[in-house]
């Protein structure tokens, strides 16, 4: 056993090694789509360590990643920028700690409809408060962070969420929230505190997806509102999840990376179109992924060498 | 180097084939280079990266597109741009930015280093223009915002000495307008009570903030000064306000939807002080259709010098190119000239290099549908900020040393109905 993850620790590594040397082939144009890819892989993760395993639907990405995006446009230029990169983690992880202690008993559908609400909520708060307190709506990030600088974050962001989510699944807490997925009820029964395990797990992934909104932010250069809570992120996040499958740490990458790659190809090629494609995929996606690419490959796994099932195939 | 115990006559042969090789080479080269060049400037590549959908569409699709589209159909006719003694055809490479900056980044880079084009048209409105900023900086690519109002346009200006900003200032506006209502104040056209109103957002913040102060300190008297949240339904309530305070002079920093709904309630409600001013979208050919003649009279932002020939050629041209289409009457004007200054350019370097491109629209002078543009600090020296409906068009009314500036209708005259 430890021997495999020793394997697998060293693949992870070589891996990433690799990955690190992207910025050195020159091409800001690769570049670019590589920091699409790790933004909505890291993003798809997170959405998927905590929504996952309790089966929590949330569309509250955008917020955090909005949060993050102003923090930067605030202090971008009066902090150095780890201290930047520290106030964005830290206001995440207190936006979304008070958020989850006063939502995380509603469940189902209300919940989703909160987490919406929650982003137009900190966007409307953001523009108040620019509007009649600081008078200026619209800021600009001059902050000396190159493309391969928000890259390589990116890439340390994505080894930490593995790692992170990783440890996580290994622990108490993510035995807890398996349990609490499988049935609420019974997992009180057995004594777990479930609100605790909740929200702790809703605050990290929270927390991961301010950081990724306040490393993106210098690629704007101007931020306002409707910039950096663009709910869109929130959409497209939850779809690369559930293609990929958010049951498991790896799923969401197996969405993100494909879904990007799509959205790409159809942008370039198909660029007056583009919506109209994108939603036929998506339907297609659902009738016939219903466990995302993870289920596909579990259950190709299981049927070991035998043809895929008929559902998969039609 | 030959060996160095080599007889002489064996050296110099080595270094004479050498030389000569090298020679060859060289030669071959530069036949080849230059093949190479005469086929790529077979044409011009241009590339865009526009708002087809998303919350800027309607922007693009009024003042950028259209004129995009115009210009490369006139030089492609004309037989395409000239490069040196020949005339090369525009070749166009085109995306949607989903009115997303990060969409918007990315698709220049894609333009830049996938599609290779030669130049870059910038995508519509402040905010993706500043996006864009940085990519085209780095690129080396002219950047010529002709849909951006920022206060720091001369800060980008020297940051970006690449980019031009046609549209100037925020502040700028608001000090105009100021200076017209000041002039109307001193030939007792109109008192002194001003209402004004501002949508929270962008635009709004930045002009009633710069109007604000330029206001007091001309010693008129702010009755009125509230913001409303960008899409706000009904604006009766702020339109009855005001009435019963019936000031001389009502301000609107409003975007498009707010603009028409702000006059229609103003209509309605019988709101019709002396001087009437609405933001964005009253320059749109939209207001005068949904207005007609109730727009006579009313001020807005931008404006254009609607008596010169130029500006009558291009409204024709404009129409016909576009099924009917007309221009709006600030910034697509501005967009039409900031493609002639880049034909210029090029055709005045002859040859596609960006840098004397960037070098000579920063010093030269250009001839256009608004005028002769000579860019100082690589922005225009002129703007039209106040412009007004009279019997029809609207006609550029201030800075009132503009070359076409008309005086202005004070008071507007009463709605009629529709």
């Amino acid at each position: 056993m430890s021997a495999r993850i020793a394997g697998f620790g060293a693949t992870a590594l070589a891996a990433l090694a690799l990955l690190a040397l992207v910025p050195r082939l020159g091409n800001a144009y690769y570049l670019a789509l590589a920091i699409s890819l790790l933004q909505y892989t890291v993003l798809a993760t997170a959405w998927g360590m905590f929504s996952g395993p309790t089966r929590y639907v949330s569309l509250a990405t955008t917020a955090f990643f909005g949060v993050g995006a102003y923090t930067v446009a605030v202090l971008g230029e009066i902090l150095p920028w780890p201290l930047v990169l520290l106030t964005a983690a830290a206001l995440g992880a207190i936006v979304a700690g008070i958020v989850g202690l006063s939502t995380l008993r509603l469940s189902g559908v209300y919940f989703v409809i909160f987490t919406f609400g929650l982003t137009e909520l900190i966007r409307q708060l953001v523009v108040w408060f620019e509007v009649n307190k600081s008078r200026v709506l619209g800021r600009y990030v001059f902050v000396n962070i190159t493309q391969a600088d928000i890259y390589w974050q990116l890439l340390v962001l994505t080894a930490a969420v593995f790692l992170l989510g990783w440890l996580i699944a290994r622990s108490r807490l993510g035995f807890a929230l398996r349990v609490i997925g499988e049935d609420e009820t019974v997992a009180k029964h057995c004594g777990i505190n479930t609100t605790f395990a909740k929200v702790a797990l809703f605050t990290i992934s929270a927390t991961v997806m301010t950081l990724v909104g306040a490393i993106m932010a210098p690629r704007w250069t101007y931020i306002e509102p409707s910039i950096a809570f663009n709910s869109m992120i929130s959409f497209q996040v939850l779809i690369m999840a559930l293609l990929g499958g958010a049951h498991r740490l790896w799923g969401p990458v197996l969405g993100a990376v494909p879904l990007t790659l799509l959205f790409e190809l159809l942008s370039a090629r198909f660029p007056n179109t583009f919506t109209i494609i994108l939603g036929c995929i998506f339907l297609l996606i659902v009738y016939m992924l219903p466990r995302g690419v993870a289920g596909l490959f579990e259950k190709l796994s299981t049927t070991a060498g035998g043809k895929p099932t008929q559902r998969v195939a039609a | 180097m030959a060996p160095v115990d080599a007889p002489w006559e064996e050296k110099m042969m080595t270094f004479l084939t050498r030389r000569t090789a090298l020679l060859a080479a060289a030669t071959c080269a530069a036949t080849l280079g230059l093949t190479a060049i005469a086929e790529a400037q077979t044409s011009i590549k241009i590339g865009y990266a526009i708002s087809r959908t998303g919350p800027n569409t309607g922007g693009a699709a009024v003042t950028t597109i259209p004129n995009y589209e115009l210009w490369v159909k006139e030089v492609n006719a004309a037989g395409g741009i000239k490069l040196g003694d020949k005339r090369v055809p525009i070749e166009v490479v085109q995306y949607d930015d989903r009115s997303n900056a990060e969409e918007a980044v990315r698709a220049l880079e894609r333009l830049i280093n996938q599609d290779k084009v030669d130049f870059i048209l910038p995508p519509w409105g402040t905010g993706l223009n500043l996006a864009v900023g940085p990519t085209l900086n780095r690129e080396g690519y002219p950047h010529l915002a002709a849909t951006a109002v920022t206060d720091r346009a001369p800060e980008l200006a020297k940051r970006w000495p690449n980019s031009f900003w046609l549209l100037g200032t925020s502040a700028d506006a608001a000090k105009s307008l100021v200076e017209l209502l000041n002039k109307l104040r001193d030939e007792k056209k109109i008192g002194d009570t001003v209402a004004m109103v501002s949508i929270a957002d962008g635009f709004g913040i930045d002009l009633s903030s710069a109007a604000r102060p330029a206001l007091t300190n001309a010693k008129f008297k702010l009755a009125y000064d509230k913001s409303y949240p960008i899409g706000t339904q009904d604006l009766a309530p702020i339109v009855n306000e005001i009435k019963a305070l019936n000031p001389d002079v009502f301000i609107a920093f409003s975007y498009p939807p707010d603009t028409l709904a702000l006059t229609e309630q103003s209509r309605i409600a019988g709101l019709n002080p002396k001087v009437f001013y609405t933001g964005v979208g009253t320059a749109f050919p939209l207001y005068k259709q949904k207005f007609g003649k109730n727009t006579e009279g009313v001020m807005g932002i931008g404006g254009w010098s609607g008596d010169s020939p130029a500006i009558k050629d291009y409204l024709a041209r404009h129409k016909a190119a576009a099924n009917g289409a007309e221009p709006d009457r600030w910034a697509s004007a501005v967009t039409y000239a900031s493609l002639q200054m880049l034909q210029q350019a090029i055709e005045r370097v002859g040859k596609i290099d960006r840098a004397a491109v960037i070098m000579d629209l920063q010093t030269g002078t250009f001839d256009t549908v608004i005028g002769k543009v000579k860019l100082e600090n690589n922005m225009p020296t002129r703007y039209w900020w106040v412009g007004q409906w009279q019997d029809g068009e609207f006609y550029g009314i201030a800075p009132a040393k503009n070359e076409g500036a008309r005086a202005a209708i004070v008071p507007k005259p009463a709605w009629v109905a529709p």
